[in-house]
């Protein structure tokens, strides 16, 4: 079941320059509907005078209390940009959960790899592994320290690991050069961020025999499989992004 | 009072007089969390062909003031897979289904309607004329006289049941096109289908959009749209289904005054899927402020 609600926002936090965490909270003081790590919402966006259509945005992190939502927002444009500014108190409309998330694996031995705004899905992700009794490994990728999102929250659900383009923190190089990545032990890798990051991912796991799955976010106008805008080439031709992913495992992409 | 909101178009009668536009619903069944499909009018399901169609490359959306440039391009499963996996699914609605139709040629036009006359719970088709005429060089059918007047035809010799015709608006007057399309045979005439736009990514120096051009819709086009609609409305003597840029129960009236019998939500739906419900219920509200006991007595009043 999906739905649109109107959320309230609790808090709107700088985790750095040009980025956003919006926590929000039903207005109407329910519980969350169930989601999954990886699936996305529909954010109408206020005050804005030139935008059109809602934007899809990655389910950060839900909150133990089923009450709070996180959205993870980097500003990209106008409309990423006003929900970036939204007030403690303002409300917003957004559709949820859409799309079909990562599956919360309990035994295989999981690498998450975050770049960017990337790292978004995948901290909901390591909340639920963990607790399901596999704490993952999670590599996450920025330009340099400062732009490393969440590696605080990481650390209370994942063995954590860095790098950085000008090696200001961690590994000095993209991810694909990391230690993990070149002859870490995993047998599974799931992966946002960057088309061209997650292009070079899912090529080393390729390689290395890793099973692979990567989150796409190719521009979206309904969010619910019926204007067939944000369309993938997959092996089965084009599908929706929104409604047959945004994850896929790298074997259903024409990637190579 | 409960004012009356239904609508005939010819022998096609709708409990209220709001569609859904193809290519933004679906199969309706996707925005059932959100709406109560038995409460529409109808709704018109994607445009469907007589072979699978893949579509036009990504990116095939772009989002313009006030509105948005599709380049999907028919993407589809084709009229049999439609029958055999979908229709299933559409049976025993209170609100008309409609099949909206498209074709590279007149006689995939008639076959793909020609398959769907079996279907006993499918009244009504809407053929677009916009698409390109494979068979001369491209150029749609909707832009000329002729063009249109020969996919009409064809249906028309196809189809027994209901017969809306999609008139495109990149013509210099759609009023001829609409009275060649009623002289073939069209049972009503939807307008507008999109208007052919561009937009560039000046960071990339590319257009926005795999195929370059694409079609415009949203509140962008409305006043075209309703411009359009009075112009035809007038022109012809078979009722007129409104559309373009129609968000709320006023934008509805809007196409109602000025000659519509019904309207379609397009666009809108993927701002709010539950704006057809709101238009409802606004012409409902109307009508009781206004003391209109028929909506039919607001049509073409302007």
């Amino acid at each position: 079941m999906k739905y649109d609600l109107t959320f309230n926002v609790i808090s709107n936090e700088r985790p750095a320059a040009g980025f956003a965490l919006l926590r929000l909270q039903r207005a109407d003081g329910e519980a969350l509907p169930p989601m999954h790590p990886g699936q996305f919402v529909e954010v109408e966006v206020p005050r804005s005078k030139r935008t059109f259509l809602r934007r899809p945005i990655s389910v950060n992190f839900v909150e133990p209390d089923g009450m709070t939502l996180w959205l993870l927002v980097r500003e990209a444009g106008e409309g990423t940009a006003a929900l970036c500014t939204l007030e403690p108190g303002s409300s917003l409309r957004m559709m949820l959960p859409l799309g079909n998330g990562f599956g919360v694996d309990a035994s295989r031995r999981t690498l998450l790899v975050g770049g960017g705004v990337g790292v978004a899905p995948l901290l909901y992700l390591a909340r639920l592994m963990s607790e399901a009794g596999n704490r993952p490994t999670v590599l996450l990728g920025a330009r340099s320290a400062e732009m490393l999102l969440q590696a605080d929250e990481f650390e209370k659900y994942a063995d954590v690991l860095t790098c950085t383009d000008d090696g200001s923190a961690g590994h000095n190089g993209v991810v694909t050069t990391h230690p993990a990545m070149v002859s870490g032990e995993f047998d599974r890798i799931c992966c946002c961020g960057p088309a061209p990051m997650m292009k070079a991912v899912a090529a080393v796991a390729r390689q290395r025999g890793i099973d692979c799955e990567v989150s796409l976010e190719n521009m979206m106008a309904c969010g619910l499989g019926a204007c067939l805008c944000c369309v993938e080439n997959t092996v089965k031709g084009h599908v929706c992004v929104c409604t047959e992913g945004p994850v896929f495992n790298i074997n259903q992409l024409n990637w190579q | 009072m409960t004012p009356d909101l239904s609508v005939k178009l010819g022998s096609l009668e709708l409990q209220n007089p709001v569609l859904t536009a193809s290519g933004t619903f679906g199969y309706g069944e996707e925005f059932a969390d959100f709406v109560d499909l038995d409460r529409l009018g109808g709704f018109i399901v994607k445009g469907t062909t007589l072979a699978p169609r893949e579509g036009n490359p990504y990116p095939r959306m772009a989002e313009t003031p006030s509105g948005m440039l599709n380049a999907v391009g028919l993407q589809n499963k084709g009229v049999d897979y439609f029958i055999e996996h979908i229709y299933p699914r559409l049976r025993g609605y209170r609100s008309e289904v409609i099949v909206n139709v498209s074709g590279a040629c007149v006689d995939d036009y008639a076959e793909v309607c020609r398959r769907l006359a079996d279907l006993d719970e499918i009244h009504a088709v809407e053929v677009n004329i916009s698409c390109p005429n494979v068979k001369h060089g491209g150029m749609a059918f909707g832009t000329t006289t002729a063009g249109a007047s020969e996919v009409v035809t064809a249906v028309r010799k196809a189809w027994p049941g209901h017969l809306m015709v999609k008139l495109s608006p990149n013509v210099t007057d759609i009023t001829e096109i609409a009275r060649a399309a009623e002289a073939s045979g069209a049972d009503s005439l939807s307008l507008i289908n999109t208007m052919l736009g561009m937009a560039v990514d000046v960071e990339r120096r590319r257009p926005m959009l795999s195929t370059v051009t694409g079609g415009l819709s949203g509140p962008a086009v409305k006043p075209v749209a309703v411009r359009m609609v009075w112009q035809t409305a007038k022109a012809v003597n078979i009722p007129i289904v409104g559309l373009g840029g129609i968000r709320t129960g006023d934008d509805a009236l809007e196409f109602i005054m000025a000659g519509a019998t019904a309207v379609q939500v397009g666009t809108a739906n993927f701002l709010d899927p539950a704006t057809t419900m709101q238009v409802i219920d606004r012409l409902n509200e109307y009508c009781v402020r206004h003391n209109v006991s028929n909506i039919n007595s607001l049509r073409g009043i302007i």
